[in-house]
């Protein structure tokens, strides 16, 4: 296995969707292959970064426009 | 008679990957007619969906405008929500709609979203270092919120959302695929090709000696 064909596993290979033979021979590679190795873990990171990220919160005025426009159409079919 | 305001404390964060209990029950009563029910599913998911709307049409109008449309609609429909997924799932589909119908309008030469598009042949990382100590360690919270999102806003929008649904929102390959009228093939060839970008982009700030 060469290293354009991790990349092209890359996907598969993060949300474990490979079966274990290639899986083995990404991992074989990868314990020899220093940037591969980099290149894996750094869009794992990326991954997790993102998806463990805290949504800000809303603007204030934001906020009340939401909750004005929602309160308005609620109370229009009570 | 005015009407009846809305809780406007702010909302408790939930993280993405916790699903609370009382959602079916809440939806429940909220379709049975208990707005406090439904407010509270807003107020739960407001600063999600708004981060979603924003990250679609990165236009703070659109995202607000988009966001009040899809709890708007969202309300009118529940009686159409079978709870077949997670009502927040449902959710998402909806404000993805309301987001890429702003995006699409204020962006008439847009690649449209269900075409084919040039997911690179050339996928290959350039750069491969390090990235040292961990980010949500060197950064503090707000700063890497505005690094992440100037970043994801960097993207193409093709890739974005596909981003966006699959590795923020969790959605899985399939329901990705089905809310934005893509192959499963198509999802994933983008999806590569948006964590490589995204890692490209945040080596500038992430890797090992990059000043903070």
């Amino acid at each position: 296995m060469k290293c354009k064909d991790i990349v092209k596993e890359l996907a598969d290979y993060l949300d474990e969707d490979l079966d274990s033979s290639l899986r083995a021979s990404i991992e074989e590679h990868l314990g020899k292959c220093k940037d591969c190795r980099l290149v894996v873990d750094t869009t794992k990171q990326t991954i997790q970064i993102y998806c463990n990220s805290e949504p800000a919160p809303l603007p204030a005025e934001t906020r009340v426009k939401l909750h004005d426009a929602l309160a308005k159409r609620l109370h229009h079919q009570v | 008679m005015n009407s009846p305001k809305l809780n406007p404390t702010q909302p408790t964060f939930l993280p993405s990957h916790v699903v609370k209990d009382d959602e079916p029950a809440l939806v429940g009563a909220a379709k049975a007619g208990d707005i406090q029910a439904f407010e509270t599913l807003v107020s739960r998911y407001e600063r999600k969906i708004f981060r979603l709307t924003q990250n679609i049409t990165q236009n703070r109008e659109d995202a607000e405008d988009a966001m009040q449309e899809a709890f708007l609609k969202a309300y009118e429909h529940l009686g159409d929500f079978q709870g077949n997924s997670r009502f927040y799932t449902w959710l998402v589909r909806i404000a993805v709609n309301q987001a890429l119908m702003k995006l699409r309008r204020r962006r008439n030469n847009i690649v449209s979203l269900d075409e084919e598009v040039d997911t690179g042949e050339d996928t290959m990382p350039r750069e491969v270092e390090d990235w040292g100590p961990s980010p949500e360690e060197r950064y503090q919270q707000s700063e890497l919120g505005d690094i992440l999102s100037k970043v994801i806003g960097e993207l193409d929008p093709a890739f974005r959302i596909v981003f966006q649904l699959r590795d923020i929102e969790q959605l899985s390959t399939e329901e990705t695929a089905e809310a934005l009228g893509l192959s499963v093939p198509a999802v994933k060839s983008r999806l590569l090709r948006a964590r490589l970008k995204l890692r490209h982009n945040l080596n500038h700030y992430f890797r090992r000696g990059a000043t903070t």
